[in-house]
């Protein structure tokens, strides 16, 4: 009896073992090939996240340890900070104007290109280079263009009436100057995806329209544009979460942001007060509140983007 | 028959008014066309322009379109400027970008795989995580993992803006897996049925079959690392270790007024970037395009 049972047990675990192992290799290879990415997950996503609400809530100047004072960072922030509220005033400045603008121009320029005309690779090259500069070497161009004094932008408005502006040496003007600069650098990526939204409207439905009686704005305006929500909804968010993070163009105009952004800091914008906070205060407690304010603002107008698009976003054409 | 006849001259009138409107419309369209172009091109020419000009031309009323003389010693100023060494920048640059590169293409190709072609435990969620990830506004990430790579020892070094990248990132993984998943399931079938294993299948078969792919997603981390200036200003310190564009930025910062050199040598950050744009650009369109899927 005694001897028996071995061997019935152990042709049960001869039976059933592989087949757990088979699975369980199985998972294990897929885990190896995972495991740099899983390392990535924890380590440069997961652990900084958590970390980040909890630095938001110390003082910490990396030459002390961290020090707990709990909500302090974020009621200096909302009331005794004036540059934060300047920084949210100009980010936002920012934000609602370049993005609609930005878009706009984009899609106008896609529509340009949708059209059967000779050499148009041409022209898509041509508007899309721009998009390709460094952002320093661009902004620095846009410095030389935009000079209050003889740039060429200036001299082209005198030439046709318009009044010369201080463009970047005026806490007026220098938002507008940015983006006047973003509309030259950062429309190119947002056109190319209208374009291939543009180029997925079957034909047939918009000479459908045209067979109706339809004119050229009513095709855009009732079959077109429907259509071409998906891609605006896209280009929404990703200019949004873009523009809201905007550091490049603003440090280099703003030169750098050590005293002042831009004339009375006007182009200090929430990435180089962030920047500042951290990396030349050394005020890590601070700028990780500030961060985590900026990132909960950005997801709830990500979710209010996504909810809204229930009303105007249409899918069921567009999907094969 | 008469009213046929009028019938016909009318329907010709209308062919003819038509066409007039078409050929009027394609003037029209090619004019703007025109137009647009010239706003986007003339910022680019006043760079080069400028970047040709004695420094007293720089800014002038009326504009100087053509300088004279035509300083092409700007280029040999700019660049071998004490304050802009540009080969040692160039170096660095490429250092940065190919090391950013090879990281992401390899890294990605193999965590795709897992994605698209093995089964395990786990693979949705994981799956799902990852998605969620690349819509994650990399802001709350930054100063915990500067704060990391600083205790490391690393700041200083181009370790923090290369080693995350060799364990993957969301967006190339997802798009590869994308590609992945488009190539027919018997053919890697077949090679396991003979007995390959996962890496010779990835290698062998997976990696020549994606190649378009693999050539977008590296095109845009090369870009990316060329004309990143933000890490690079957060982890470097010492000049001689600058990439190009913040060398840029310094060099800017130490000849302010000199526009005349600082447009030669934006202009030599910039060209090699457009050179590389106008050899790979069906990759470069397809990409861009690519990125907009996600969404649409």
């Amino acid at each position: 009896m005694e001897s028996a049972t071995p061997t019935s047990e152990q042709k049960q675990a001869g039976v059933r073992r592989p087949m757990i192992s088979k699975q369980l290799r199985k998972d294990l290879r897929a885990y190896l090939f995972l495991s740099p990415w899983i390392f990535s997950l924890l380590v440069f996503t997961a652990y900084p996240m958590l970390a980040s609400f909890y630095f938001s809530m110390t003082k910490y100047t990396v030459l002390n340890p961290p020090r707990w004072i709990g909500l302090d960072n974020f009621v200096t922030m909302f009331t005794s900070d004036p540059l934060y509220w300047r920084a949210v005033g100009n980010t936002t400045y920012y934000t609602l104007i370049s993005v609609p603008l930005g878009m706009l121009v984009a899609l106008v320029l896609a529509i340009l290109l949708n059209q059967r005309a000779s050499g148009i690779g041409v022209y898509r090259t041509i508007y899309y280079l721009p998009s390709l500069m460094p952002v320093v070497a661009s902004t620095l161009l846009w410095m030389v263009l935009l000079d209050p004094r003889l740039g060429l932008v200036n001299i082209g408005l005198q030439a046709i009436g318009l009044p010369r502006v201080g463009w970047l040496n005026s806490a007026d003007w220098s938002k507008p100057g940015l983006i006047l600069m973003s509309l030259w650098t950062g429309t190119g990526t947002a056109m190319l995806i209208f374009l291939a939204g543009l180029k997925d409207v079957p034909r047939s439905l918009t000479e459908a329209a045209m067979i109706d009686g339809a004119n050229g704005w009513q095709r855009f305006r009732h079959v077109t544009l429907p259509l071409l929500t998906p891609t605006i909804f896209f280009n929404l968010i990703m200019g949004i979460i873009a523009s809201f993070q905007v550091f490049g163009p603003a440090y280099v105009a703003g030169d750098g942001g050590a005293r002042q952004a831009g004339p009375l800091n006007s182009l200090l914008m929430y990435m180089l007060l962030i920047y500042r906070n951290a990396f030349r205060f050394f005020e890590m407690g601070y700028a990780s509140a500030l961060a985590l304010v900026m990132f909960i603002v950005l997801v709830l107008l990500t979710l209010v983007v996504v909810r809204s698009s229930d009303y105007w976003v249409h899918y069921e054409v567009g999907r094969r | 028959m008469g009213p046929s006849a009028s019938q016909t001259a009318v329907a010709a009138t209308l062919r003819r008014r038509q066409q007039t409107r078409r050929l009027a419309g394609g003037v029209m369209a090619h004019l703007l066309l025109i137009l647009v172009a010239t706003l986007f091109a003339v910022p680019f020419a006043w760079l080069i322009i400028t970047s040709l000009k004695p420094l007293n031309q720089v800014f002038t009323d009326p504009l100087v379109w053509i300088p004279d003389p035509i300083m092409w010693s700007n280029y040999a100023e700019a660049l071998t400027s004490p304050a802009f060494p540009f080969l040692r920048l160039l170096g660095n640059t490429l250092f940065y970008a190919v090391a950013a590169t090879a990281g992401t293409i390899i890294s990605g190709a193999i965590i795709a795989y897992a994605f698209a072609r093995m089964e395990f435990r786990g693979r949705d969620l994981l799956f799902g995580i990852t998605l969620a990830t690349m819509m994650l506004p990399g802001i709350v990430t930054l100063i915990p993992t500067y704060l990391l790579f600083r205790w490391l020892g690393w700041v200083g070094t181009y370790a923090p803006l290369i080693v995350p990248l060799w364990f993957g990132s969301a967006f190339n993984i997802f798009l590869l897996r994308q590609f992945m998943m488009t190539i027919p399931i018997d053919l890697t079938d077949a090679a396991k049925i003979d007995g390959a294993g996962d890496f010779t299948i990835l290698w062998r078969i997976m990696v020549p079959l994606i190649k378009p792919a693999l050539l977008v997603v590296g095109l845009f981390q090369f870009m990316a690392a060329w004309n990143d200036f933000f890490n690079p200003l957060i982890y470097l310190d010492e000049a001689a270790e600058y990439p190009l564009v913040l060398g840029l930025y310094a060099f800017r910062t130490r000849f302010g007024v000199q526009w005349h050199l600082i447009m030669a040598a934006s202009l030599a950050v910039t060209f090699p970037i457009i050179v590389l744009f106008f050899v790979a650009q069906r990759y470069f369109i397809e990409g861009v395009t690519l990125s907009g899927l996600k969404g649409a």
